[in-house]
Protein backbone atom coordinates (compact mmCIF):
# COMPACT_ATOMS: atom_id res chain seq x y z
CA UNK A 1 0.00 0.00 0.00
CA UNK A 2 1.43 3.19 -1.03
CA UNK A 3 1.22 6.25 0.84
CA UNK A 4 -0.62 8.39 -1.79
CA UNK A 5 -3.57 5.47 -2.01
CA UNK A 6 -3.12 5.69 1.51
CA UNK A 7 -3.94 9.47 2.15
CA UNK A 8 -6.68 8.78 -0.98
CA UNK A 9 -8.38 7.18 1.47
CA UNK A 10 -7.95 9.30 4.43
CA UNK A 11 -9.89 12.45 2.22
CA UNK A 12 -12.42 9.56 0.99
CA UNK A 13 -13.09 8.68 5.01
CA UNK A 14 -13.17 12.34 6.19
CA UNK A 15 -16.30 12.83 3.86
CA UNK A 16 -17.76 9.62 4.29
CA UNK A 17 -17.46 10.12 7.79
CA UNK A 18 -19.36 13.79 7.70
CA UNK A 19 -22.50 12.08 6.81
CA UNK A 20 -22.51 9.76 9.46
CA UNK A 21 -21.63 12.13 12.09
CA UNK A 22 -23.98 15.14 11.27
CA UNK A 23 -26.93 12.30 11.49
CA UNK A 24 -25.82 11.04 14.20
CA UNK A 25 -25.47 14.22 16.34
CA UNK A 26 -29.66 14.42 16.03
CA UNK A 27 -29.58 11.02 17.29
CA UNK A 28 -27.16 11.33 19.65
CA UNK A 29 -29.19 14.73 20.88
CA UNK A 30 -32.31 13.73 21.16
CA UNK A 31 -31.37 10.51 22.99
CA UNK A 32 -29.21 12.69 25.55
CA UNK A 33 -32.36 14.87 26.73
CA UNK A 34 -35.41 12.84 25.96
CA UNK A 35 -34.16 9.20 26.38
CA UNK A 36 -35.13 8.19 23.35
CA UNK A 37 -34.05 6.97 20.03
CA UNK A 38 -35.69 9.01 17.12
CA UNK A 39 -35.57 6.05 14.57
CA UNK A 40 -37.23 8.03 12.44
CA UNK A 41 -33.74 10.56 11.74
CA UNK A 42 -32.63 8.78 8.63
CA UNK A 43 -35.87 9.67 7.13
CA UNK A 44 -35.44 12.93 8.17
CA UNK A 45 -32.32 13.22 6.60
CA UNK A 46 -33.67 11.87 3.22
CA UNK A 47 -36.42 14.86 3.86
CA UNK A 48 -33.91 16.97 4.19
CA UNK A 49 -32.05 16.14 0.88
CA UNK A 50 -35.35 16.57 -0.95
CA UNK A 51 -36.11 19.68 0.11
CA UNK A 52 -32.61 20.71 -0.59
CA UNK A 53 -33.51 19.60 -4.21
CA UNK A 54 -36.71 21.34 -4.39
CA UNK A 55 -34.79 24.23 -2.88
CA UNK A 56 -31.61 23.95 -4.93
CA UNK A 57 -34.17 23.85 -7.97
CA UNK A 58 -36.14 26.26 -7.50
CA UNK A 59 -33.50 28.65 -7.09
CA UNK A 60 -31.76 27.26 -10.28
CA UNK A 61 -34.77 28.33 -11.94
CA UNK A 62 -35.01 31.86 -10.72
CA UNK A 63 -31.46 32.32 -11.33
CA UNK A 64 -31.52 31.17 -14.86
CA UNK A 65 -35.11 32.53 -16.01
CA UNK A 66 -33.09 35.60 -14.47
CA UNK A 67 -35.14 36.75 -12.18
CA UNK A 68 -32.64 37.10 -9.56
CA UNK A 69 -28.97 37.01 -10.54
CA UNK A 70 -27.25 35.10 -7.73
CA UNK A 71 -23.88 34.67 -7.86
CA UNK A 72 -23.44 30.52 -7.98
CA UNK A 73 -21.83 30.24 -4.44
CA UNK A 74 -24.92 32.45 -3.39
CA UNK A 75 -27.49 29.68 -4.89
CA UNK A 76 -24.78 27.33 -2.77
CA UNK A 77 -25.33 28.83 0.60
CA UNK A 78 -28.62 29.99 0.13
CA UNK A 79 -29.52 25.29 -0.39
CA UNK A 80 -28.20 25.03 2.39
CA UNK A 81 -29.49 27.02 5.02
CA UNK A 82 -33.38 26.81 3.64
CA UNK A 83 -32.89 23.30 3.81
CA UNK A 84 -31.67 23.30 7.02
CA UNK A 85 -34.45 25.73 8.66
CA UNK A 86 -37.05 24.02 6.43
CA UNK A 87 -36.20 20.65 7.68
CA UNK A 88 -35.48 22.44 10.97
CA UNK A 89 -39.69 21.96 11.14
CA UNK A 90 -40.13 18.66 9.87
CA UNK A 91 -38.18 17.78 13.27
CA UNK A 92 -40.62 20.36 15.62
CA UNK A 93 -43.40 18.28 13.70
CA UNK A 94 -42.43 14.60 14.36
CA UNK A 95 -41.50 15.97 17.80
CA UNK A 96 -45.40 17.50 18.26
CA UNK A 97 -47.18 14.72 17.25
CA UNK A 98 -44.75 11.72 17.15
CA UNK A 99 -43.04 12.08 20.47
CA UNK A 100 -44.99 14.52 22.97
CA UNK A 101 -47.86 12.45 23.47
CA UNK A 102 -46.02 9.25 24.20
CA UNK A 103 -43.44 11.67 26.86
CA UNK A 104 -44.75 9.36 29.72
CA UNK A 105 -45.13 6.36 27.80
CA UNK A 106 -42.82 3.11 27.32
CA UNK A 107 -39.80 3.74 25.71
CA UNK A 108 -40.47 0.75 23.51
CA UNK A 109 -43.63 2.57 22.06
CA UNK A 110 -41.65 5.99 21.44
CA UNK A 111 -39.46 3.46 19.42
CA UNK A 112 -42.00 1.80 17.60
CA UNK A 113 -43.31 5.36 16.67
CA UNK A 114 -39.81 6.56 15.26
CA UNK A 115 -40.22 3.64 12.53
CA UNK A 116 -43.69 4.05 12.03
CA UNK A 117 -43.09 7.91 11.37
CA UNK A 118 -40.17 6.87 8.91
CA UNK A 119 -42.19 4.45 7.44
CA UNK A 120 -44.21 7.36 6.50
CA UNK A 121 -41.94 9.41 5.20
CA UNK A 122 -40.72 7.06 3.15
CA UNK A 123 -43.75 6.17 1.26
CA UNK A 124 -45.52 9.87 1.60
CA UNK A 125 -42.66 10.54 -0.38
CA UNK A 126 -43.24 7.76 -2.66
CA UNK A 127 -46.62 8.98 -3.26
CA UNK A 128 -46.07 12.36 -3.66
CA UNK A 129 -43.10 12.05 -6.07
CA UNK A 130 -43.66 8.92 -7.19
CA UNK A 131 -41.13 6.15 -7.34
CA UNK A 132 -39.08 7.85 -10.12
CA UNK A 133 -35.29 8.77 -8.23
CA UNK A 134 -34.43 12.40 -8.59
CA UNK A 135 -31.47 13.73 -10.08
CA UNK A 136 -30.01 16.53 -7.50
CA UNK A 137 -28.91 19.77 -9.35
CA UNK A 138 -25.77 20.43 -9.92
CA UNK A 139 -24.86 23.43 -7.82
CA UNK A 140 -20.83 23.22 -7.92
CA UNK A 141 -18.52 22.84 -10.92
CA UNK A 142 -16.73 19.82 -10.00
CA UNK A 143 -13.16 20.28 -9.77
CA UNK A 144 -10.42 17.97 -8.78
CA UNK A 145 -6.79 18.96 -7.06
CA UNK A 146 -3.98 16.82 -7.07
CA UNK A 147 -1.85 17.03 -3.67
CA UNK A 148 1.08 15.30 -3.89
CA UNK A 149 -0.21 12.14 -5.85
CA UNK A 150 -4.14 12.88 -3.63
CA UNK A 151 -6.94 13.29 -5.81
CA UNK A 152 -8.77 16.04 -3.96
CA UNK A 153 -12.16 17.06 -5.33
CA UNK A 154 -13.97 20.53 -4.38
CA UNK A 155 -17.01 19.08 -3.08
CA UNK A 156 -15.25 16.97 -0.90
CA UNK A 157 -13.55 19.77 0.87
CA UNK A 158 -17.02 21.30 0.80
CA UNK A 159 -18.96 18.46 2.45
CA UNK A 160 -15.89 18.26 5.27
CA UNK A 161 -15.66 21.77 5.75
CA UNK A 162 -19.16 22.02 6.17
CA UNK A 163 -19.80 19.50 8.34
CA UNK A 164 -16.92 20.19 10.46
CA UNK A 165 -18.06 23.86 10.52
CA UNK A 166 -21.60 22.84 11.63
CA UNK A 167 -20.29 20.64 14.31
CA UNK A 168 -18.34 23.46 15.91
CA UNK A 169 -21.31 25.84 15.61
CA UNK A 170 -23.04 23.07 17.39
CA UNK A 171 -20.26 22.97 20.08
CA UNK A 172 -20.69 26.35 20.89
CA UNK A 173 -24.29 26.53 20.99
CA UNK A 174 -24.41 23.62 23.64
CA UNK A 175 -21.91 25.17 25.72
CA UNK A 176 -22.11 29.01 25.60
CA UNK A 177 -25.91 29.34 25.35
CA UNK A 178 -28.70 29.07 27.83
CA UNK A 179 -30.84 26.72 25.70
CA UNK A 180 -27.61 24.64 25.23
CA UNK A 181 -27.06 24.48 29.09
CA UNK A 182 -30.83 23.49 29.09
CA UNK A 183 -29.85 20.73 26.95
CA UNK A 184 -26.93 19.92 28.89
CA UNK A 185 -28.92 19.87 32.36
CA UNK A 186 -31.79 18.19 30.73
CA UNK A 187 -29.02 15.14 29.32
CA UNK A 188 -28.33 14.60 33.10
CA UNK A 189 -31.60 14.87 34.64
CA UNK A 190 -34.57 15.94 32.78
CA UNK A 191 -37.11 15.15 35.27
CA UNK A 192 -36.34 18.00 37.74
CA UNK A 193 -35.80 20.94 34.52
CA UNK A 194 -39.05 21.99 35.06
CA UNK A 195 -38.42 23.04 38.31
CA UNK A 196 -35.87 25.49 36.94
CA UNK A 197 -38.81 27.44 35.28
CA UNK A 198 -37.66 25.71 31.72
CA UNK A 199 -39.94 24.16 29.57
CA UNK A 200 -39.25 20.60 28.33
CA UNK A 201 -41.86 21.62 25.31
CA UNK A 202 -39.68 24.31 24.43
CA UNK A 203 -36.45 22.16 24.66
CA UNK A 204 -37.64 18.68 23.44
CA UNK A 205 -38.87 20.43 20.08
CA UNK A 206 -35.65 22.87 20.04
CA UNK A 207 -33.40 19.56 20.20
CA UNK A 208 -35.75 18.16 17.36
CA UNK A 209 -35.06 21.18 15.16
CA UNK A 210 -31.28 21.66 15.56
CA UNK A 211 -31.04 17.48 15.06
CA UNK A 212 -33.00 17.68 11.72
CA UNK A 213 -31.31 21.10 10.71
CA UNK A 214 -28.10 19.60 10.39
CA UNK A 215 -29.12 15.95 9.14
CA UNK A 216 -30.75 18.39 6.14
CA UNK A 217 -26.85 20.01 5.63
CA UNK A 218 -26.51 15.92 5.33
CA UNK A 219 -29.27 15.35 2.97
CA UNK A 220 -27.79 18.23 0.83
CA UNK A 221 -24.37 17.84 1.11
CA UNK A 222 -25.08 13.99 0.15
CA UNK A 223 -27.24 15.37 -2.64
CA UNK A 224 -24.25 17.20 -3.88
CA UNK A 225 -21.73 14.26 -3.60
CA UNK A 226 -23.77 11.62 -4.57
CA UNK A 227 -26.90 13.24 -6.84
CA UNK A 228 -29.37 10.13 -7.25
CA UNK A 229 -32.15 10.59 -4.51
CA UNK A 230 -34.70 7.64 -3.68
CA UNK A 231 -37.04 7.55 -0.90
CA UNK A 232 -35.21 4.73 1.35
CA UNK A 233 -31.65 6.34 0.69
CA UNK A 234 -32.06 7.41 4.46
CA UNK A 235 -32.67 3.77 5.75
CA UNK A 236 -29.05 2.37 5.99
CA UNK A 237 -27.40 5.96 6.39
CA UNK A 238 -29.37 6.33 9.06
CA UNK A 239 -28.78 2.76 11.02
CA UNK A 240 -25.26 3.46 10.14
CA UNK A 241 -25.13 6.65 11.83
CA UNK A 242 -27.12 5.20 15.10
CA UNK A 243 -24.27 2.73 15.56
CA UNK A 244 -22.38 5.84 15.18
CA UNK A 245 -24.33 7.28 17.96
CA UNK A 246 -24.13 4.64 20.41
CA UNK A 247 -20.46 4.12 19.19
CA UNK A 248 -19.87 7.99 20.75
CA UNK A 249 -21.20 7.30 24.14
CA UNK A 250 -24.44 8.53 25.83
CA UNK A 251 -24.86 12.04 26.35
CA UNK A 252 -21.53 13.12 24.21
CA UNK A 253 -22.72 15.18 21.41
CA UNK A 254 -19.12 15.09 20.06
CA UNK A 255 -18.16 12.12 20.78
CA UNK A 256 -21.49 10.92 17.87
CA UNK A 257 -19.68 13.20 15.74
CA UNK A 258 -16.05 11.56 16.21
CA UNK A 259 -17.52 8.14 16.00
CA UNK A 260 -19.07 8.83 12.83
CA UNK A 261 -16.00 9.70 11.48
CA UNK A 262 -14.49 6.92 12.92
CA UNK A 263 -17.31 5.02 11.35
CA UNK A 264 -16.29 6.44 8.40
CA UNK A 265 -12.66 5.70 8.40
CA UNK A 266 -13.43 1.94 9.31
CA UNK A 267 -15.65 1.29 6.37
CA UNK A 268 -13.30 3.33 4.36
CA UNK A 269 -10.42 1.34 5.07
CA UNK A 270 -12.10 -2.20 5.60
CA UNK A 271 -12.73 -1.77 1.71
CA UNK A 272 -9.66 -0.85 1.04
CA UNK A 273 -8.30 -4.05 2.11
CA UNK A 274 -10.98 -6.54 1.37
CA UNK A 275 -13.30 -7.10 -1.33
CA UNK A 276 -16.06 -4.22 -1.03
CA UNK A 277 -19.15 -6.61 -0.49
CA UNK A 278 -17.30 -7.85 2.92
CA UNK A 279 -17.40 -4.23 4.15
CA UNK A 280 -20.52 -4.25 6.16
CA UNK A 281 -19.92 -7.28 7.81
CA UNK A 282 -16.27 -6.44 8.67
CA UNK A 283 -16.91 -2.94 9.79
CA UNK A 284 -19.71 -3.65 11.61
CA UNK A 285 -17.67 -7.19 13.21
CA UNK A 286 -15.16 -4.26 14.47
CA UNK A 287 -17.80 -2.18 16.00
CA UNK A 288 -19.51 -4.71 17.69
CA UNK A 289 -15.75 -5.72 19.56
CA UNK A 290 -15.39 -2.23 20.35
CA UNK A 291 -18.58 -2.11 22.13
CA UNK A 292 -18.11 -5.50 23.76
CA UNK A 293 -14.84 -3.46 25.77
CA UNK A 294 -16.34 -0.52 26.45
CA UNK A 295 -19.93 -0.55 27.13
CA UNK A 296 -20.97 2.56 27.05
CA UNK A 297 -19.28 4.06 23.95
CA UNK A 298 -15.92 5.83 23.38
CA UNK A 299 -17.28 9.21 25.78
CA UNK A 300 -20.30 7.54 27.75
CA UNK A 301 -20.14 7.26 31.59
CA UNK A 302 -22.24 4.41 32.95
CA UNK A 303 -25.81 6.29 33.86
CA UNK A 304 -29.10 5.55 35.30
CA UNK A 305 -31.48 8.24 34.93
CA UNK A 306 -33.82 8.80 37.52
CA UNK A 307 -37.36 8.55 35.95
CA UNK A 308 -39.36 11.36 38.39
CA UNK A 309 -38.83 13.60 41.40
CA UNK B 1 -54.11 33.83 52.25
CA UNK B 2 -50.80 33.11 50.44
CA UNK B 3 -51.35 29.41 49.56
CA UNK B 4 -54.73 27.36 50.13
CA UNK B 5 -55.04 23.41 50.07
CA UNK B 6 -58.45 21.39 50.71
CA UNK B 7 -58.50 18.06 50.05
CA UNK B 8 -55.05 17.34 48.60
CA UNK B 9 -55.28 13.90 47.29
CA UNK B 10 -52.63 12.22 45.24
CA UNK B 11 -52.01 8.75 44.60
CA UNK B 12 -49.12 5.98 42.95
CA UNK B 13 -50.99 3.14 41.03
CA UNK B 14 -53.11 1.56 43.65
CA UNK B 15 -51.46 3.34 46.33
CA UNK B 16 -52.93 5.98 48.11
CA UNK B 17 -50.24 8.43 49.22
CA UNK B 18 -52.59 11.88 50.50
CA UNK B 19 -55.86 11.36 52.04
CA UNK B 20 -57.17 14.40 51.03
CA UNK B 21 -55.08 16.96 53.30
CA UNK B 22 -55.84 20.83 54.06
CA UNK B 23 -53.10 23.50 55.12
CA UNK B 24 -52.44 26.94 54.41
CA UNK B 25 -49.56 29.07 54.24
CA UNK B 26 -49.64 32.85 54.55
CA UNK B 27 -47.22 35.49 53.00
CA UNK B 28 -44.03 35.20 54.91
CA UNK B 29 -44.54 32.50 57.45
CA UNK B 30 -42.19 29.71 57.74
CA UNK B 31 -44.06 26.65 57.76
CA UNK B 32 -43.40 23.03 58.25
CA UNK B 33 -44.49 19.87 57.63
CA UNK B 34 -42.89 17.10 59.76
CA UNK B 35 -43.64 13.38 59.72
CA UNK B 36 -41.82 9.78 59.16
CA UNK B 37 -40.62 8.40 56.20
CA UNK B 38 -43.37 7.63 53.52
CA UNK B 39 -45.56 9.72 55.61
CA UNK B 40 -46.71 11.99 52.12
CA UNK B 41 -43.94 14.60 53.03
CA UNK B 42 -42.28 15.18 49.37
CA UNK B 43 -45.42 13.99 47.76
CA UNK B 44 -47.16 17.22 49.12
CA UNK B 45 -44.29 19.11 47.85
CA UNK B 46 -44.57 17.83 45.14
CA UNK B 47 -48.48 18.33 44.67
CA UNK B 48 -47.83 22.11 45.03
CA UNK B 49 -45.39 22.19 42.23
CA UNK B 50 -47.21 20.08 39.70
CA UNK B 51 -44.90 17.46 39.72
CA UNK B 52 -47.61 14.96 40.49
CA UNK B 53 -50.73 14.54 39.84
CA UNK B 54 -53.52 15.11 42.02
CA UNK B 55 -56.73 13.38 42.25
CA UNK B 56 -60.10 15.38 41.45
CA UNK B 57 -61.54 17.17 44.05
CA UNK B 58 -58.26 18.69 45.12
CA UNK B 59 -58.18 22.27 45.27
CA UNK B 60 -54.81 24.42 45.27
CA UNK B 61 -55.18 28.26 45.46
CA UNK B 62 -52.04 30.68 45.13
CA UNK B 63 -53.05 34.22 45.51
CA UNK B 64 -56.74 33.51 44.36
CA UNK B 65 -55.30 31.45 41.29
CA UNK B 66 -55.99 27.91 40.24
CA UNK B 67 -52.68 25.89 40.83
CA UNK B 68 -54.12 23.09 39.11
CA UNK B 69 -54.04 25.49 35.27
CA UNK B 70 -50.78 25.78 35.85
CA UNK B 71 -47.63 23.53 34.30
CA UNK B 72 -44.40 22.61 36.77
CA UNK B 73 -42.07 25.93 34.85
CA UNK B 74 -45.04 27.83 35.20
CA UNK B 75 -45.62 27.40 39.23
CA UNK B 76 -41.86 28.39 39.07
CA UNK B 77 -42.18 31.57 36.06
CA UNK B 78 -45.47 32.93 37.04
CA UNK B 79 -46.42 32.23 40.41
CA UNK B 80 -43.13 32.53 41.95
CA UNK B 81 -42.75 29.33 43.78
CA UNK B 82 -39.49 27.41 43.72
CA UNK B 83 -38.62 23.65 45.10
CA UNK B 84 -35.44 22.02 46.91
CA UNK B 85 -36.66 18.60 45.54
CA UNK B 86 -35.44 15.22 47.90
CA UNK B 87 -31.88 14.51 47.37
CA UNK B 88 -31.32 17.92 45.85
CA UNK B 89 -31.44 16.76 42.02
CA UNK B 90 -28.75 19.20 40.90
CA UNK B 91 -27.18 19.39 37.13
CA UNK B 92 -24.33 17.44 38.10
CA UNK B 93 -22.06 18.05 34.81
CA UNK B 94 -23.42 21.95 34.82
CA UNK B 95 -20.80 24.40 37.13
CA UNK B 96 -21.80 25.92 40.01
CA UNK B 97 -22.50 29.37 38.39
CA UNK B 98 -24.37 27.07 35.30
CA UNK B 99 -26.81 25.86 37.46
CA UNK B 100 -27.25 28.99 39.27
CA UNK B 101 -28.00 30.42 35.59
CA UNK B 102 -30.27 28.09 34.08
CA UNK B 103 -32.45 28.10 37.00
CA UNK B 104 -33.23 32.13 35.90
CA UNK B 105 -33.98 30.66 32.05
CA UNK B 106 -37.21 32.44 32.04
CA UNK B 107 -36.60 35.45 34.08
CA UNK B 108 -36.07 38.63 32.16
CA UNK B 109 -35.49 40.79 34.88
CA UNK B 110 -31.61 41.24 34.64
CA UNK B 111 -31.15 43.55 37.50
CA UNK B 112 -32.76 41.60 40.01
CA UNK B 113 -31.39 38.26 39.27
CA UNK B 114 -28.14 39.60 39.58
CA UNK B 115 -28.85 41.28 42.72
CA UNK B 116 -30.26 37.77 43.67
CA UNK B 117 -27.18 35.97 43.18
CA UNK B 118 -25.20 38.69 44.63
CA UNK B 119 -27.47 38.06 47.74
CA UNK B 120 -26.88 33.98 47.49
CA UNK B 121 -23.22 34.35 47.35
CA UNK B 122 -22.72 36.27 50.39
CA UNK B 123 -25.08 34.12 52.31
CA UNK B 124 -23.39 30.94 51.02
CA UNK B 125 -19.72 32.77 50.32
CA UNK B 126 -18.51 28.75 49.35
CA UNK B 127 -20.55 29.03 46.14
CA UNK B 128 -18.76 32.09 44.80
CA UNK B 129 -15.39 30.39 45.78
CA UNK B 130 -16.48 27.33 43.61
CA UNK B 131 -18.61 28.70 40.99
CA UNK B 132 -16.53 27.22 38.23
CA UNK B 133 -16.54 24.19 39.66
CA UNK B 134 -18.65 21.26 38.70
CA UNK B 135 -21.60 20.98 40.92
CA UNK B 136 -20.70 17.29 41.12
CA UNK B 137 -17.98 17.47 42.54
CA UNK B 138 -18.82 19.33 45.46
CA UNK B 139 -19.51 18.12 49.05
CA UNK B 140 -22.89 17.50 50.51
CA UNK B 141 -22.71 20.51 52.39
CA UNK B 142 -21.87 22.95 49.30
CA UNK B 143 -24.29 20.68 47.10
CA UNK B 144 -27.03 21.76 49.65
CA UNK B 145 -26.14 25.54 49.41
CA UNK B 146 -26.22 25.26 46.18
CA UNK B 147 -29.84 23.66 46.06
CA UNK B 148 -30.84 26.27 47.87
CA UNK B 149 -29.36 29.06 46.00
CA UNK B 150 -30.45 27.21 42.92
CA UNK B 151 -34.38 27.28 43.60
CA UNK B 152 -33.96 31.13 45.39
CA UNK B 153 -32.60 31.84 41.91
CA UNK B 154 -35.69 30.66 39.69
CA UNK B 155 -38.19 32.31 42.15
CA UNK B 156 -38.24 33.75 45.67
CA UNK B 157 -41.98 34.74 46.57
CA UNK B 158 -42.35 30.71 48.58
CA UNK B 159 -40.04 28.04 48.38
CA UNK B 160 -40.36 24.36 49.26
CA UNK B 161 -37.79 23.10 50.97
CA UNK B 162 -37.80 18.92 51.03
CA UNK B 163 -35.56 17.59 54.07
CA UNK B 164 -32.72 20.45 54.20
CA UNK B 165 -30.98 18.69 56.76
CA UNK B 166 -30.47 15.35 55.00
CA UNK B 167 -27.40 13.78 54.88
CA UNK B 168 -25.60 17.14 56.94
CA UNK B 169 -23.40 16.91 59.67
CA UNK B 170 -25.17 18.57 62.82
CA UNK B 171 -22.90 22.01 62.52
CA UNK B 172 -23.70 22.32 58.74
CA UNK B 173 -27.43 21.60 59.60
CA UNK B 174 -27.49 24.76 61.79
CA UNK B 175 -25.76 26.86 59.52
CA UNK B 176 -28.18 25.79 56.63
CA UNK B 177 -30.99 26.63 58.81
CA UNK B 178 -29.43 30.16 59.58
CA UNK B 179 -28.85 30.56 56.32
CA UNK B 180 -32.97 29.88 55.61
CA UNK B 181 -33.60 32.40 57.70
CA UNK B 182 -31.66 34.91 56.41
CA UNK B 183 -33.68 34.22 52.89
CA UNK B 184 -37.05 34.35 54.83
CA UNK B 185 -35.83 37.88 56.52
CA UNK B 186 -36.69 40.11 52.94
CA UNK B 187 -40.10 38.54 52.79
CA UNK B 188 -39.50 34.36 51.10
CA UNK B 189 -41.92 32.42 52.65
CA UNK B 190 -40.94 29.08 53.62
CA UNK B 191 -42.77 25.60 53.18
CA UNK B 192 -40.33 22.95 54.45
CA UNK B 193 -40.70 19.25 55.13
CA UNK B 194 -38.31 17.65 57.49
CA UNK B 195 -37.66 14.67 59.19
CA UNK B 196 -35.84 15.87 62.15
CA UNK B 197 -38.74 17.16 63.93
CA UNK B 198 -36.75 19.47 66.62
CA UNK B 199 -35.05 21.17 64.14
CA UNK B 200 -37.93 21.81 62.14
CA UNK B 201 -40.38 23.24 64.67
CA UNK B 202 -37.51 25.26 65.96
CA UNK B 203 -36.76 27.00 63.09
CA UNK B 204 -40.99 27.26 61.55
CA UNK B 205 -44.00 29.15 63.14
CA UNK B 206 -46.30 27.25 62.90
CA UNK B 207 -46.36 22.88 61.91
CA UNK B 208 -48.37 20.12 61.20
CA UNK B 209 -47.63 16.57 61.43
CA UNK B 210 -48.28 14.11 58.44
CA UNK B 211 -48.66 10.90 59.57
CA UNK B 212 -49.59 7.82 56.49
CA UNK B 213 -51.65 10.33 54.42
CA UNK B 214 -53.33 12.60 57.18
CA UNK B 215 -52.44 15.90 58.59
CA UNK B 216 -53.42 14.61 62.04
CA UNK B 217 -51.74 17.66 64.45
CA UNK B 218 -51.47 20.88 63.43
CA UNK B 219 -50.47 24.13 65.72
CA UNK B 220 -47.89 26.86 66.60
CA UNK B 221 -44.42 25.41 66.82
CA UNK B 222 -43.89 25.85 70.64
CA UNK B 223 -47.52 24.28 70.99
CA UNK B 224 -46.51 21.19 68.82
CA UNK B 225 -42.79 20.86 71.16
CA UNK B 226 -44.28 20.42 74.01
CA UNK B 227 -47.27 18.52 72.30
CA UNK B 228 -46.87 14.84 74.68
CA UNK B 229 -48.26 12.93 71.41
CA UNK B 230 -45.60 14.93 69.10
CA UNK B 231 -43.13 14.37 71.97
CA UNK B 232 -43.71 11.06 71.91
CA UNK B 233 -43.40 10.04 68.53
CA UNK B 234 -41.24 12.77 66.95
CA UNK B 235 -39.04 14.32 69.53
CA UNK B 236 -37.96 11.11 70.75
CA UNK B 237 -40.02 11.32 74.13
Amino acid sequence: MTFTFFFQNVVNALQWGSFYALIALGYAMVYSILMLFNFAHGDIFMVGSYIGFGVATGLLYLVTSGFIPLPHWLVLVLTIVISMFLTSFVGVIVERIGYRPLRNAPRASAAITGLMIGIILETGNLALLGARRLNFPSLIMSRTYEIGGVFVTNKKILVVLVSIGLMLALDQFVRKTKWGMAMRAMSYDFVVVPLMGVSIDVIAPLTFAIGSGLAAAGGVLYGIAYPILDPYMGILIGWKAFVAAILGGRGSIMGAALAGFLLGFIEIFVAMIFPSTLRDLIAFSIVLAILTFRPYGFFGKPYSAKLRL
Amino acid sequence: MLLEVKNLRVSYGNIKALHGIDFQVDEGEIVCIIGANGAGKSTTLRAISRMVEVEEGTQMTFMGKDMLKYKPEKVVSELGISHVPEGRRLFGNLTVMENLKLATFARKDKEKIKKDMERMFSIFPRLEERKNQEAGTLSGGEQQMLAVARAYMSAQRVMLLDEPSMGLAPKLMLSMFDSLAEISREGTTILLVEQNARLALKFAQRGYVLETGNLVIEGKSEDLLNDPEVKKAYLGG
